[in-house]
């Protein structure tokens, strides 16, 4: 089920009820079971998400080295809190666990790019990179 | 395999990337190619080199000179300079001296062992040729046409070698109860879900030598009878998953995976499963679950995955490091293996100290140093210059240790450095401040199935806020102690039972900064916000 989910994550952005009911058809399983999987893991989401998901990481390393300051920066830059989405639908800002680039630190993803050794001035420059982009 | 006089290895782990690693990559081949050199020089990318800030670097063999923070401008110079002239780009050599520069396979390892990182950043992770022409899958011919599983067994137990996810369990051991366990098909599980922070050694393997990984996993197979092998690696690693993907595709094609490999008779083949950003899913039965397309909730204990694991067959789960020792096992034998570490650790360890040190990065020591040897003479000491306050071993389910245990070696009789991150706080941090990050992960991360971890992960952050504003009270830490005892004792699988392990031996040793919190209400280090105190004082 779970590289069905990731599939479709990918593809469609989030996984709605009735994407959940038609993965439950599909598979031959209820659709509690799916949501469950769905609820479960944090790359998923059952809500419509900004087009770039930035997942910064408050791990014990991230922490030491900054990581606060780094949240207030992006929050700064897009105007949203942890957890919500801007109006124009492009940035979703999450707070997640270790992203495995300790040695980097502080670290966050944007998507599937990663970027390590943030500073608050480092900020604008990358969000622009996906403003622009888009 | 075409002769070339030089390799150029681009660093492209995601931090290089960002620096434009492409671009240089680009720019060598282009001004390689408008040179006529392109029959004799060869680049090629080689994964994360655990580079630090700068980047990208890049090392040309055979002098083995690492050129740091290069920049496309810089790829004429240095084209022209030391691959025509055969001169160094002085400028951008990286020494040791280069204040913050990088960190690169070139660094000042005298003290390092390395034989599982011995490839890493060394040949091209995506090509098969290399790998083999480093010696590698000797250890597979060896295995299945000199070796009974049996002897591969006894090989393995004899070496003692112990898992290297963290909970150090004999490997021999794990493949001899799966070996004689009853059960349908048997498998094999690399668990590549590297998720406590603090560690991305698997990380560097993945992406530097998918095939030692994959050489491990194979004899293991043969031991224990299993036809099935299954990689799982986190889901927010994806370099790594394609490296892994691409080199699983070469062996099949080589005849190293897949049906009657080196015409022995034995199948063997591997899988990679991706997993969805859930820490809990390094716990091996949580693993296992996952792979199953369920939610990652651990299973009850026994029976452990040996006799019953993915969808009921018996099942070796084994880490990424664990799997890679395995090889050089097999092929030095179990008497090289025991001579190298301490009397119950033996081999080395992938450390990965990080936080606030100087360089961070992987080094693969053999058991038995200090840790001040790994954190001074390695690291560096720490980023700001000032002295470490404390050290989190393998990571925040480790223990916490203050400088007091600098001078303890690094082993089982000593101090187990866990899955091996060293996690460093320095003196500017705040030890409640430090706890406070540490509940939050266990927190966000426990499964909620059973009541301990459930509960009492909340608790313990709501009661470590309180103290970082100012609102703790004395009986407070009385409280916290005995609800870390009663999950270790109480919570079905690791994670409960050790989110409270750092707390708790943190405890004794900064006894007076939490009082100082509690009953002063005052934040030695200032950086907790005391707020709650403010508010009142207002």
């Amino acid at each position: 089920m779970i590289p069905l989910l990731r599939d479709i994550q990918a593809e469609v952005g989030y996984l709605s009820p009735e994407i959940m009911e038609t993965v439950a058809e599909h598979l031959g399983t209820t659709v509690g079971q799916v949501h469950g999987v769905a609820t479960f893991y944090t790359l998923f989401s059952t809500k419509p998400q900004g087009r770039y998901v930035i997942r910064l990481c408050d791990s014990p390393p991230c922490h030491l080295e900054g990581s606060a300051a780094i949240r207030k920066a992006v929050e700064n830059e897009l105007g949203i809190s942890e957890g919500e989405t801007t109006e124009d639908g492009l940035f979703t800002l999450e707070t997640v666990s270790c992203l495995g680039v300790c040695g980097v630190s502080p670290a966050m993803m944007v998507n599937d790019d990663v970027y390590g050794n943030l500073t608050p001035e480092s900020i604008p420059e990358i969000i622009n990179r996906y403003r622009e982009g888009d | 395999m075409a002769f070339y006089r030089a390799h150029i290895l681009v660093d492209t782990g995601p931090p290089a990337m960002l620096k434009g690693a492409m671009a240089v990559k680009a720019a060598l081949i282009e001004e390689i190619k408008r040179r006529g050199l392109d029959n004799e020089i060869k680049v090629v990318e080689t994964g994360d080199l655990g580079v630090r800030g700068g980047g990208p670097a890049l090392v040309i063999y055979p002098e083995g000179i690492t050129y740091a923070g290069v920049t496309t401008a810089d790829v004429p110079e240095i084209v022209e300079e030391h691959l025509v002239k055969g001169r160094q780009v002085k400028r951008l050599v990286y020494s040791e001296t280069t204040p913050g520069v990088v960190e690169t396979t070139e660094r000042p390892r005298s003290k390092e062992m390395r034989i599982i990182l011995k490839n890493v950043g060394v040949i091209d992770p995506t090509s098969i040729e290399e790998y083999i022409a480093a010696g590698g899958y000797e250890a597979v011919g060896k295995t299945l046409t000199k070796m009974t599983p049996e002897q591969v067994i006894a090989e393995i137990k004899a070496s003692q070698l112990k898992g290297r996810g963290g909970a150090a369990f004999p490997t021999g051991l794990k493949w001899e109860f799966t070996a004689k366990a009853q059960g349908r098909e048997k498998a094999v599980v690399c668990n590549a879900d590297e998720g406590e922070p603090g560690n991305f050694k698997d990380r560097l393997i993945l992406e530097g030598d998918p095939h030692q990984i994959i050489e491990g996993m194979i004899i293991a197979g043969y031991a224990v009878g299993a036809h099935e092998g299954f990689v799982y690696i986190r889901g927010e690693y994806h370099q790594a998953a394609a490296i892994m993907e691409r080199a699983i595709g070469l062996a099949r094609e080589m005849g190293l995976l897949g049906k009657n490999i080196l015409e022995s008779g034995f199948n063997f083949d591997i899988q990679v499963l991706r997993g969805a950003g859930a820490y809990i899913c390094g716990e091996e039965t949580a693993l296992l679950e996952s792979i199953e397309g369920k939610r990652g909730q651990s299973r009850m204990k026994p029976p452990f995955p040996p006799t019953y694991g993915l969808m009921g067959s018996p099942t070796v789960v084994n880490n990424v490091e664990t799997f890679c020792n395995v090889p050089h096992i097999i092929l030095n034998g179990a008497d090289w293996f025991t001579a190298i570490g301490t009397g119950q650790s033996k081999g080395t360890k992938i450390l990965t100290p990080c936080g606030d040190v100087l360089l961070p990065g992987a080094y693969e020591v053999p058991f038995g140093v200090t840790l001040r040897e790994v954190l001074y003479n390695m690291a560096g000491g720490t980023k700001s210059g000032k002295d470490i306050k404390a050290v989190m071993m393998g990571g925040p389910s480790g223990i916490v240790v203050d400088s007091g245990s600098l001078d303890r070696r690094l082993c089982a009789e000593d101090l187990q450095p866990g899955a091996g991150a060293l996690i460093v706080v320095d003196v500017d941090k705040c030890m409640v401040d430090t706890m406070v990050n540490v509940a939050k992960f266990f927190y966000h991360e426990s499964c909620g199935q059973c009541v301990p971890c459930r509960e009492g992960t909340k608790r313990m952050l709501e009661t470590l806020s309180w103290w970082a504003s100012g609102a703790g009270s004395e009986s407070d830490i009385k409280m916290l102690e005995q609800l870390a005892n009663t999950m270790s004792l109480s919570s079905k699988c690791g994670l409960g039972q050790f989110a409270g392990v750092a707390f708790k031996s943190s405890l004794p040793l900064f006894a007076d900064e939490y009082r100082a919190h509690v009953v002063d209400k005052v934040c030695p280090t200032g950086v907790c916000p005391m707020d709650r105190v403010l508010e009142e004082v207002n």
